[in-house]
């Protein structure tokens, strides 16, 4: 079966800054894969590029099968990404803000979406309140909601669970764990490499750019012999 | 450093942005132009009229009319009867001149008669802006002290001439001329009050639709910007074009309804308190002035087109706007090139502007409703059609730019090339 992301010798330059140096992976279908790395590495413009935010500079990115610059419309017809400092419109509620969202996706599912929706960000009757009143958790709980309401084929999450308490946080990695086994293909970043460890099928280090290593996350720690893989990613910088 | 310097220093970084000087230079450079063109009317002011002359009175009061107004004015024809006028005129015509100026035969007689000494002026105008009018208003001036002198001598001489005419002895009979049009009984103050009354309208309803429209549009896209929505907008299946086109719609509805809400007002102002209302002025020159269905439809499209052109251009600016803080100096441009239009329309006539402002004026896009009524009267058809098509394809470039402003990295990351600009400012 053909992989669902497909990345092969990515680069990307701001200007005279290198952000992203020849990256490569590859997805497959009903996996979480993790992007890991320190702030700055390239995390956030690899997802930006695979969610037809950013050009590339050069190289080949396909979402399955579609390529994000050429086939941009394509590949957002089954993406959802959650930019890491993500916000909703503050003059709709939690509710019609799902309902503005799901408009754009097949009309015969919208009511089913927005169910969705609500029941992801379980927000009980605070979801008819204004988004504005929301604390920083009820809004990253809404947004989640968002993302993965309309069962995307592939989810693009950014730090999903940054800046959140310990509770709202585990939420989260259990409704990305719970939507990964309904087939969604996950792709996360995070600089939290515990939630990585535990969330994610395989991961990708990278580092200034560049993808310094990649594989499940038990053999890398074989390989290094690391008691956890911030232990591993220590051991691959040095 | 001190604090208060430190502090100092944060803020003029913050402030002394391209966003902020480059649109005071841009200002700087255009009232730089105006100045220069009101430095022309200055001269103009302090300048004789220029007029044509017809003396058919060699009587006392024509003699002494005669040698005041040549005192007082530059007299570029001279004439003796009925038979120069035509002449005289074409020769006011072709030199740019102010008025040809008659005093009949029977001057003196009548005052002596105890009815006004008539002049005819036939008045030529060249513009119908406010300061287009100087001219005439100064030959009006040269008048009024003939008038003074005939009284001054009529008191002096002791004669029985009754004490109003002795007062006002004179009076005028009065043609003006513009445009290939001909108004009898009108002089060309009464003419631009007219036509600024009919036209005035139009750049003020302009001028709100876009400031409010185009204002929506900016903030809307610093709000998006602000609250961090735009990545998640610009990621669902929905076509750029689709993104752009309904943020236009949507500020330009709110923006008619906010600028028709403020016309119901501005309308009762102008009715009630400047005595502006239609019931005020001469019936003869509305009907002159009067548009015709097909000129309604056109000045329609004109706003239409006009309208949209601005809001894609606000699109732009607002790509660029990071916060809600940077709309104020976004909008900047958008007002400035609605009052530079608006002011030099209301007091200068685009006919008669030097080459460089009638490119401004022409070159910006929202000066075109404004010009239309006007053009339209005079069945400058050219102008007004030739406005919405530079206008229309105005529009399309900036829907086009908006557009792939929307498909580039330049919505998220912002320009690269400002950026780097930016540092090396901020660094010195």
């Amino acid at each position: 079966m053909a992989p669902i992301v497909e990345v092969q010798q990515l680069v990307k330059h701001f200007g005279t800054t290198k952000a992203v140096q020849g990256i490569s992976f590859t997805i497959e279908k009903g996996e979480i894969f993790g992007l890991i790395g320190p702030n700055g590495a390239g995390k956030t413009t690899t997802l930006r590029i695979l969610s037809t935010l950013l050009q590339i500079t050069s190289g080949a990115v396909t979402v399955l099968g579609a390529d994000v610059t050429k086939q941009a419309a394509e590949v957002r017809k089954h993406i959802s990404y959650l930019p890491e400092d993500a916000g909703a419109y503050k003059t709709l509620t939690g509710r019609q803000y799902l309902r503005f969202i799901a408009n754009f996706f097949d009309a015969r599912e919208r009511e089913a979406t927005i169910s969705r929706g609500i029941e992801i960000a379980d927000l009980d009757e605070r979801i008819d309140d204004k988004v504005d009143t929301y604390s920083k958790g009820m809004k990253r709980r809404l947004l989640v909601g968002r993302a993965l309401m309309t069962n995307p084929d592939l989810a693009i999450l950014d730090e999903p669970t940054s800046g959140l308490d310990v509770i709202n946080a585990q939420e989260i990695r259990n409704l990305i764990k719970k939507t990964a086994g309904e087939g969604t293909t996950v792709l996360l970043s995070s600089h939290n490499m515990l939630e990585v460890e535990y969330l994610c099928d395989r991961i990708a280090l990278i580092d200034k750019g560049i993808l310094v290593e990649q594989g499940k996350p038990k053999t890398m720690m074989q390989k290094y012999n690391a008691q956890n893989i911030e232990e591993v990613f220590t051991k691959v910088i040095q | 450093m001190s604090a208060l310097g430190n502090i100092i220093k944060k803020e003029m970084r913050e402030l002394l942005t391209p966003a902020i000087i480059l649109p005071i230079i841009f200002l700087a450079l255009i009232f730089g132009s105006i100045g220069n063109s009101f430095g022309g009317i200055e001269e103009q002011i302090s300048e004789p009229p220029s007029i044509g002359l017809i003396v058919q009175d060699t009587d006392e009061f024509g003699v002494l009319a005669e040698g005041i107004i040549r005192n007082a004015s530059k007299v570029v024809f001279n004439g003796t009867s009925d038979q120069d006028i035509e002449e005289g005129l074409q020769h006011i015509k072709d030199d740019k001149g102010d008025a040809l100026l008659v005093i009949p035969p029977d001057f003196t007689m009548n005052i002596y008669n105890n009815s006004q000494g008539a002049f005819t002026i036939y008045w030529v105008m060249h513009g119908a802006g406010v300061f287009e009018t100087i001219s005439s208003a100064s030959l009006e001036g040269v008048i009024s002290l003939v008038n003074y002198e005939i009284s001054k001598q009529l008191v002096t001489n002791q004669t029985t001439v009754n004490a109003s005419v002795v007062l006002y002895p004179t009076q005028r009979n009065e043609i003006t001329y513009f445009k290939d049009l001909e108004f009898p009984g009108m002089s060309p103050g009464v003419i631009t009050g007219v036509l600024t009354s009919q036209s005035i309208f139009i750049p003020v309803i302009m001028m709100m639709i876009i400031i409010m429209a185009g204002n929506l549009v900016i903030t809307s896209m610093a709000f998006e910007k602000e609250n961090k929505t735009l990545e998640t907008l610009l990621t669902l299946p929905v076509k750029r074009t689709s993104i752009v086109a309904g943020k236009i719609t949507a500020a330009a509805v709110v923006g008619l309804i906010l600028a028709v809400i403020y016309m119901v007002g501005f309308g009762n102002y102008m009715t009630n308190i400047t005595g502006l209302s239609s019931g005020a002025l001469p019936s003869s020159l509305l009907d002159a002035f009067a548009l015709t269905t097909s000129d309604v439809i056109l000045i329609g499209i004109s706003l239409f087109v006009t309208l949209i052109a601005a809001l894609a251009l606000c699109m732009l600016l607002g790509t660029m706007a990071k916060n809600y803080k940077s709309v104020q100096s976004l909008i900047f441009p958008i007002v400035m090139m609605n009052l530079i239009p608006m002011f030099l329309t209301m007091f200068m006539d685009f006919d008669t502007l030097p080459l460089g402002l009638k490119i401004l004026v022409f070159g910006i896009p929202f000066s075109h409703p404004m010009l239309a009524p006007r053009a339209l009267i005079f069945n400058d058809y050219l102008l007004v059609v030739g406005g919405i098509i530079y206008v229309g394809v105005f529009a399309i470039i900036m829907i086009a730019l908006a557009v792939w402003v929307f498909k580039t990295d330049r919505l998220i990351v912002g320009s690269t090339t400002l950026r780097k600009f930016s540092e090396k400012f901020k660094k010195r």
